[in-house]
């Protein structure tokens, strides 16, 4: 039997402002348009001479010195200890952020003990630390791995306390009826409420690992992309610099990308909407 | 006077887009207390939002006194449901009432007497300077009646103003509603789906049909004035009106499932 | 251990004062904890901590001192300023104007993967070692965070708000000012607040590659002439800065977001 539904669900008329007559592929079309435009404009300026070459080489240029670097054998070297650095630090800095917010936010007493400390040492710019670490660890990858964790440590911390603590009072009554064990109760209600605000720490400690990656490389000389982009510039060849600059870009895209699928993985699995 | 003529509105989209409004005509008289009810995914807010000016017809027209809407018009006011969106939050009460004003050219104190006023009239005149989120949800939508009446507009439209409120808040809302109109006289659009709120407050009751909504009809609610909410609604009248407007509605929800069936 | 103990314990946490006491205690053993094993310690490179606070109180108030901490704090203030001022006009734009936004934002997306530091030597290319750069790499490191918040905040603009506006014909700079600043507010001080402690980043590292004054110049400077002490009193007092600066905002954000609904925005 079909059962007469009483009352069709009523169409969601648009709130926002209607953008009226949008064409259709004008999200991809508008942008490369105005890529190609702003391409064309910066090479004519710089071939008629308005922008001076020497600061701001033509784009084909920075695109030749690009494809010469991606034929030539030491970029993918340079490429891969950054980025290896980067995603050891953030493996390292995340689970252990994770690990001690999590203690901390379980017992209140310990939390409030450190508190003063973390809140001290966190605000901490950690490039400040790089003498130090150039003549305690030195100038290899490591000190480049020091630092990123260092520095992305406290930006998983903190959210991770505050998560743990955002447990639904309901949920957790929940939780207290049917007895859960600590463990129970840890997996399957206190971790996805701590997951939107491990979410977006992850996301904040991805960029900044990233940024104290390539200072440390800049500063101490550690074999990376920092490191070439400012050689480049100390040779005087600005197009090879813009062209390492891009390709950290593409590098910092790629890696946010990989972060936020992980991200959505790992909500879906625990039943939380695609939030932000 | 307030006059609807042929009224549509469809939104784009695809296949033909989403037609919410058809064919709709009425006229408001001035002074008037309008409501308009209907059943649930009626085109009722798409319609107030064409009278407010808030969205451009699709086709036919709306005129006040003769003059065309094409844009909000200067005498109309709003208040909306949610009044926890339609309040400033970063502003007093008081604040939050005079911010229509200025336009109006009036200096500073004959503005701050108008706040004043229609502070008293709603009965906050002690919350002047507190913030929105310090009142609760009744409060708040007292707020925003104070600004629409301070604002002294010829035609208030309301949309859904005391849904979001909770029994006794709102008929304590719809008493003052009925104040407020007694002593300013100011024309009032409303909307609902309540049928016992349509017949309590009005003088005419519009039945409006599912999108693609038109008048279905127009009932007078002839009962005598002031009104009250125990004395009115015992009224043998009243549930006559009542039970006319809600069987309407009830038709109409009933032929709908077995054309959907 | 007895259950009433952990359960007086955790109660003492939980209330004002017996954290507070507890964060005391805390403090004193960790600077007793640190002076211990730094006094007793005989690594060069972690010098007691009565000593570098010796150094601190010695050098820092001196006119070279002072020279380099408002050297810093000027580059600082300028850079955060600007990208303050141009993060929240251009995220307006861009959060208002569908058709801007469109147009940008996939090469927003890209200038702002670029780790903010690799701007290093361009800043440098561009204006030479001095203030200018400094101030510039900054402002357009922290521009970013503070631009997409912004847009963020405008492009979700609450219609119902909108609506009001329009009804009662609140129009240009009273529109601007009135309604649209303050309701992006929240969303521009949650910007802000990721830029403040990525400008102390990108201050102390252009002051390392490329400047004679600043905290981070001289760090690293007492570093190469091997002056321990002198560096890590840098270190102290860039984390003294660090901490001010991050309780100063905190301040601020609560001063500006007073009229928000405590209960709301804590969830």
């Amino acid at each position: 039997m079909v059962l007469p539904t009483l009352a069709r669900p009523a169409p969601r008329v648009p709130r926002r402002r209607p953008a009226p007559g949008r064409p259709r592929g004008g999200a991809v079309l508008l942008p490369l348009l105005a890529l190609a435009v702003a391409v064309a404009l910066q090479e004519a300026l710089t071939r008629t001479g308005v922008l001076p070459g020497s600061y701001f080489p033509p784009a084909s240029q920075t695109a030749a010195a690009l494809l010469v670097e991606l034929g030539g054998a030491t970029f993918w070297q340079t490429l891969g200890s950054t980025v290896s650095t980067w995603l050891l630090a953030l493996l390292i800095a995340v689970p252990l952020g994770t690990a001690v917010g999590t203690v901390l936010g379980l017992v209140r007493p310990v939390e409030a003990f450190l508190r003063p400390v973390v809140e001290f040492l966190r605000p901490i710019p950690s490039v400040a630390l790089i003498p130090l670490v150039v003549l305690t660890i030195g100038t290899s990858a490591r000190s480049a791995l020091f630092l990123a964790v260092f520095a992305s440590f406290w930006q998983v911390l903190v959210p991770a306390i505050a998560g743990v603590r955002s447990a639904h009072p309901i949920a957790l009554d929940t939780a207290r009826s049917y007895s859960f064990t600590l463990w129970q109760r840890l997996r399957w209600v206190q971790l996805a409420a701590m997951l939107p605000h491990l979410a977006t720490a992850t996301r904040l400690a991805t960029s900044t690992s990233l940024i104290l990656v390539v200072t440390a490389e800049i500063i101490i000389g550690i074999p990376g992309l920092g490191h070439e982009i400012t050689m480049s510039r100390s040779v005087g060849n600005a197009a090879r610099m813009y062209a390492y600059i891009v390709v950290s870009g593409v590098a910092g895209i790629v890696v946010n990308a990989v972060v936020k699928r992980l991200e959505r993985a790992l909500f879906v699995s625990h039943g939380i909407g695609a939030q932000a | 006077m307030l006059l609807i003529t042929d009224l549509e509105k469809t939104y784009p989209g695809p296949n033909g887009g989403f037609t919410a409004v058809r064919g709709m005509s009425f006229a408001v008289q001035d002074g008037e207390m309008f409501t308009i009810v209907g059943p649930s995914g009626a085109g009722k807010t798409t319609l107030l939002r064409c009278i407010a000016g808030l969205s451009a017809p699709t086709a036919g027209t709306i005129s006040i006194d003769g003059v065309p809407i094409d844009g909000p018009p200067r005498e109309f006011a709003v208040v909306f449901q949610d009044y926890a969106r339609s309040l400033m939050p970063w502003m007093s009460v008081a604040r939050n009432v005079e911010l229509p004003l200025v336009k109006h050219g009036s200096d500073a104190r004959s503005r701050r007497r108008a706040v004043e006023q229609a502070l008293a009239e709603v009965g906050l005149a002690d919350a002047a300077h507190k913030k929105p989120f310090q009142l609760s949800g009744g409060m708040q939508q007292r707020v925003a009646i104070a600004r629409a009446i301070a604002y002294r507009p010829k035609v208030l439209i309301m949309d859904e103003p005391f849904a979001s409120v909770d029994a006794q808040t709102r008929a304590d809302l719809e008493d003052l509603l009925l104040k407020v109109r007694e002593e300013t006289g100011t024309t009032i659009v409303f909307v609902t789906h309540d049928v016992d709120e349509s017949v309590y407050l009005s003088d005419r009751v519009a039945i409006v049909t599912r999108s693609p909504s038109r008048i279905d009809r127009i009932v007078s609610i002839p009962l005598p004035h002031p009104r009250d909410q125990i004395v009115t609604k015992s009224l043998p009248e009243f549930a006559e009106l009542r039970a006319q407007v809600f069987g309407r509605i009830r038709e109409m929800v009933h032929d709908a499932a077995l054309a959907d069936a | 251990m007895s259950v009433t103990r952990t359960t007086e314990l955790r109660r003492l946490a939980d209330g004002g004062r017996g954290r507070v006491a507890l964060g005391v205690l805390g403090a004193l053993v960790a600077v007793l904890a640190w002076s211990a094993v730094s006094g007793s310690s005989e690594n060069i490179y972690f010098p007691s901590l009565l000593e570098i606070l010796e150094r601190t109180a010695a050098y820092w108030p001196t006119p070279e001192g002072v020279d380099n901490l408002t050297a810093s704090l000027r580059t600082l203030g300028a850079g955060l300023g600007l990208a303050v001022l141009v993060g929240v006009a251009a995220g307006l734009l861009i959060g208002q104007v569908p058709v801007v936004a469109q147009t940008v934002s996939p090469a927003l997306e890209f200038v702002r993967a670029i780790p903010a530091t690799a701007l290093v030597p361009f800043a440098m290319m561009l204006f030479g070692v001095g203030d200018e750069m400094k101030v510039f790499l900054i402002a357009l490191g922290c521009v970013w965070p503070i631009l997409l918040n912004t847009a963020d905040g405008a492009r979700g603009l609450d219609a119902t708000l909108l609506d009001t506006a329009r009804v009662f014909h609140v129009t240009g700079l009273r529109r601007a000012l009135g309604v649209v600043v303050p309701a992006v507010l929240p969303r521009v001080l949650v910007g802000v607040r990721i830029a403040v402690p990525l400008s102390l980043i990108l201050m102390v590292t252009s002051e390392m590659v490329g400047a004679q004054r600043g905290l981070g110049y001289v760090i690293t400077q007492a570093q190469a002439t091997f002056q321990l002490l002198t560096m890590w009193s840098g270190i102290v007092v860039l984390g003294v800065l660090g901490f001010l600066l991050t309780t100063a905002y905190s301040a601020l954000e609560r001063l500006l977001l007073r009229w928000c609904d405590p209960k709301r925005v804590s969830s």
